[in-house]
């Protein structure tokens, strides 16, 4: 029986200058490193296979998996990238580990970089952090220092080189295509799949791309076995991960658990939601997973479970409202977001998030009329599976998933009533009546 | 490719010493990559560091460092937020108004900043100092409401603690963020980090705050910890097992639950993390 809680990237972070090298090494840093290079690299992939790791960066697909897909090597390079794009709304675990603890990335791409025969990889890193950013630098640079990096790392022959690429504010880089776009130097824009990374991926050559915590996850890995990272989760859903609560919770942050813990269990943890208030909404997994509920306190959060209750696990971004929020008012804003950020490649993303932005606008004012709720749901299934990328079926998730449980609320901002709730009493700082009314609504990106 | 002419005089008016620096500093950034093209966003990011936004000039000096047209470098530069098209105030102050920090308070803050500045999302204060922003979730939604001046995270804001943050930066004050370096830098020196130029300033600031430790703190004061691997020999294993020394950072028991950065007299934001702001000062 594990407990409930199990910090294992999380374990350093409380460490005196936690980001540096010094201070990993005395957590057993490079353990994973050493046991990795003792082996040969297909053993390696064998053992984050056997591990049971799935990307953490949304999608869950199998890490092991993905680095299995490679062609075998025809002597020309192959590129390890990592997404460190974090832009998901909700989403907020790699940034802190990489403020907190660089190394346990660093040393994962060094494994990840070995077992797939990749000499340069590349750390892709949003723009928006510029203390991340010099932490990255810095870690990278300890590492070479210290000949984890560069040539002949450890006496094992093997070279490799990492750069550490900065982003410039875009959220469809997180999309590993477009992010290989963007680190060509390109406008970043999915391409079309097939051809996938793993076989055409960074400069057409033989790619993978994972997530930061998918890679600081196998140090672990490698130093502790694929048995034990595996004795963690569900049978499906194995070993640790990060999972953050945001928003009205008495004592928000960063929770390291087996996956399956449940939202009762860690809001229990979290202090509750915030005192005098009760649970109204949340994301399991970020703005572009389906709303849940408070019935769904009790769903385990992994991969199966959470798709059967009809969401996704997602990025285990758990951002919690309460019921002074109007569900209306927040799915206006994510999808004022996603209308922000489509690339604007495909029409049914482009025109359609347009148009939610637009709906969804009038209906918050008090200006929209009966048909608009099947209107939103009408343009929902027109960009449904018939965007070019996931971006687009994201941006209908909140829509379609809120109208399914809070179709009543809609219906109370319709004809010339508005929004019925006061904001000022949603925000952490105010519930007191002599606040100016927050000009809620009124905001949105051009 | 119709490359634009790339030879010893350039169609850029920088000044000779200005030009030179650059283009070392270009080859620099090419440097890292198997193919140069992959350097155009730092380089971007570079002549902002010198014009303080992407000008005319910093276009035709990419065009001419990566053999592309003009038109070229312009369609990637106007595809990214980061890059501005006019001059940018010494001060990018970001208020997260994506949805669960609008919530939380960020369109109260932005709105009240927004009144105080006198300025709209994107503009510029008169006197150039600040260039206020509505930002995208920053990924520090556990700190809510959050607001960013040049990239630095300012956490746990209220419309009071924003602006007295902005009026500190009009009086040409230093700020100290939540979480980043001691002090805030200019928006050109930012731009010159992110180009991937180390300002040295990677030790300064904590490594993480009170939320990002939260889930750790629980775990330790309830013991809880990842299981043991089997097979492994306890007495094999690296100091890490050693239990630190109390009272020090990395002890749990004397620690308070706290890492609150802000020590500067005055500064906003003193709170302890693990609690929420909840003083009604509005
Ligand atoms: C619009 C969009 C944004 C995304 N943003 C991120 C991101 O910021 N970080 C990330 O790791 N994955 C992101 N992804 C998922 C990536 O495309 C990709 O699946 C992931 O990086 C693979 O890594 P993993 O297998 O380790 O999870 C995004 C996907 C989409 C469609
Ligand atoms: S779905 Fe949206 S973001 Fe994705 S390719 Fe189409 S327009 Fe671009
Ligand atoms: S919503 Fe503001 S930081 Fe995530």
């Amino acid at each position: 029986m594990t407990d409930m809680l199990t910090p294992v990237l999380t374990d350093t972070w409380d460490a005196q200058r936690s980001w540096t090298l010094e201070s990993y090494l005395d957590h057993g840093g490079y353990e994973g490193l050493r046991a990795a290079l003792a082996q040969d690299p297909a053993d390696v992939v064998q053992a984050v296979k056997d591990s049971g790791l799935r990307g953490r960066g949304g999608a869950g697909f199998p890490t092991g998996m993905k680095w299995g897909f490679l062609p075998a090597p025809d002597g020309g390079p192959r590129y390890l990238v990592v997404n460190a794009d974090e832009s998901e709304p909700g989403t907020c675990k790699d940034i802190p580990l990489m403020l907190a603890s660089p190394q346990h990335l660093v040393e994962g791409v060094a494994i990840t970089s070995y077992a797939i025969g990749c000499h340069h990889a590349f750390i892709y890193v949003r723009g928006e952090v510029l203390h991340v950013y010099r932490r990255l630098l810095a870690a990278v640079q300890e590492a070479y220092d210290a000949g984890y990096l560069g040539t002949d790392i450890q006496g094992s022959g093997f070279d490799l080189e990492v750069t550490v690429h900065a982003g410039a504010g875009a959220y469809i880089c997180g999309e590993e295509t477009a992010l290989l776009d963007s680190l060509e130097g390109k406008r970043g824009q999915p391409r079309l799949k097939p051809p996938f990374p793993a076989v055409a991926g960074l400069y057409a050559r033989p790619t993978v791309v994972n997530n930061v915590e998918s890679i600081a996850s196998v140090p672990g890995i490698l130093a502790k076995g694929a048995e034990w990272f595996a004795s963690m989760g569900t049978e499906k859903s194995q070993g640790h991960g990060l999972f953050s609560l945001s928003g009205h919770v008495t004592r928000p942050g960063q929770f390291e658990a087996p996956l399956g813990i449940t939202l009762r269990e860690l809001l229990e943890l979290a202090g509750g939601v915030r005192e005098g208030h009760e649970l109204k909404f949340w994301t399991p997994g970020g703005s572009s997973t389906p709303l849940f509920t408070a019935e769904h306190l009790d769903v385990p959060l992994d991969y199966e479970s959470v798709g059967a209750a009809g969401s996704m696990l997602g990025t285990r971004a758990l951002q919690i409202f309460d019921e002074t929020t109007c569900v209306v008012r927040a799915v206006s804003r994510w999808t004022d977001f996603y209308a922000h950020e489509s690339c604007g490649k495909c029409t049914p993303c482009r025109e359609g998030t347009y148009w939610l932005k637009q709906v969804l606008h009038r209906i918050e004012a008090g200006e929209g009329t009966g048909p608009d709720i099947d209107l939103l749901l009408d343009l929902c299934d027109n960009i449904l599976g018939r965007a070019f990328c996931a971006l687009g079926d994201g941006a209908t998730s909140p829509i379609t998933s809120s109208i399914q449980y809070f179709r009543d609320e809609y219906e109370a901002h319709l004809d010339g009533r508005g929004c019925p709730f006061d904001p000022a009493r949603s925000t952490l700082f105010d519930d007191t009546p002599e606040a100016p009314p927050a000009l809620a609504g009124a905001g949105g990106h051009r | 490719m119709t490359a634009e002419p790339v030879g010893a005089r350039s169609r850029t008016g920088y000044d000779a010493e200005t030009l030179a620096a650059l283009t070392a500093d270009a080859e620099q950034i090419t440097a890292r990559y198997p193919d140069p093209r992959s350097g155009l966003l730092p380089m971007l990011h570079l002549v902002q560091s010198v014009d303080g936004y992407v000008s005319r000039d910093g276009i035709l000096f990419c065009a001419e460092q990566l053999e592309m047209t003009a038109a070229e470098v312009s369609a990637v530069a106007t595809f990214y937020t980061q890059y501005k098209r006019h001059p940018n105030g010494t001060y990018t102050v970001g208020v997260c108004t994506n949805t669960l920090c609008a919530v939380m308070g960020g369109d109260a803050i932005f709105d009240r900043l927004s009144e105080h500045l006198d300025v709209g999302h994107d503009e510029t204060t008169p006197d150039g100092s600040i260039t206020l922003e509505r930002v995208e979730c920053n990924a520090a939604c556990d700190y809510a409401p959050v607001m960013m001046v040049n990239w630095e995270f300012f956490d746990n804001q209220t419309p009071e603690s924003a602006t007295e943050i902005a009026d500190r930066l009009r009086a040409g004050q230093d700020v100290t963020p939540t979480r980043g370096a001691a002090s805030v830098c200019s928006f050109k020196q930012t731009s010159r980090v992110l180009a991937g130029f180390p300002d040295g300033r990677a030790d300064e600031g904590t490594g993480a705050g009170g939320p990002t430790l939260e889930g750790l703190r629980i775990a330790r004061e309830r013991g809880w910890t990842a299981p043991e691997p089997d097979g492994v020999d306890a007495a094999g294993e690296p100091a890490a097992e050693v239990p630190p020394e109390t009272g020090t950072a990395q002890s749990s028991a004397e620690r308070k639950p706290t890492t609150t950065q802000d020590e500067k007299p005055g500064m906003p934001d003193a709170s302890e993390p693990g609690e929420r702001t909840e003083g009604s000062d509005d």
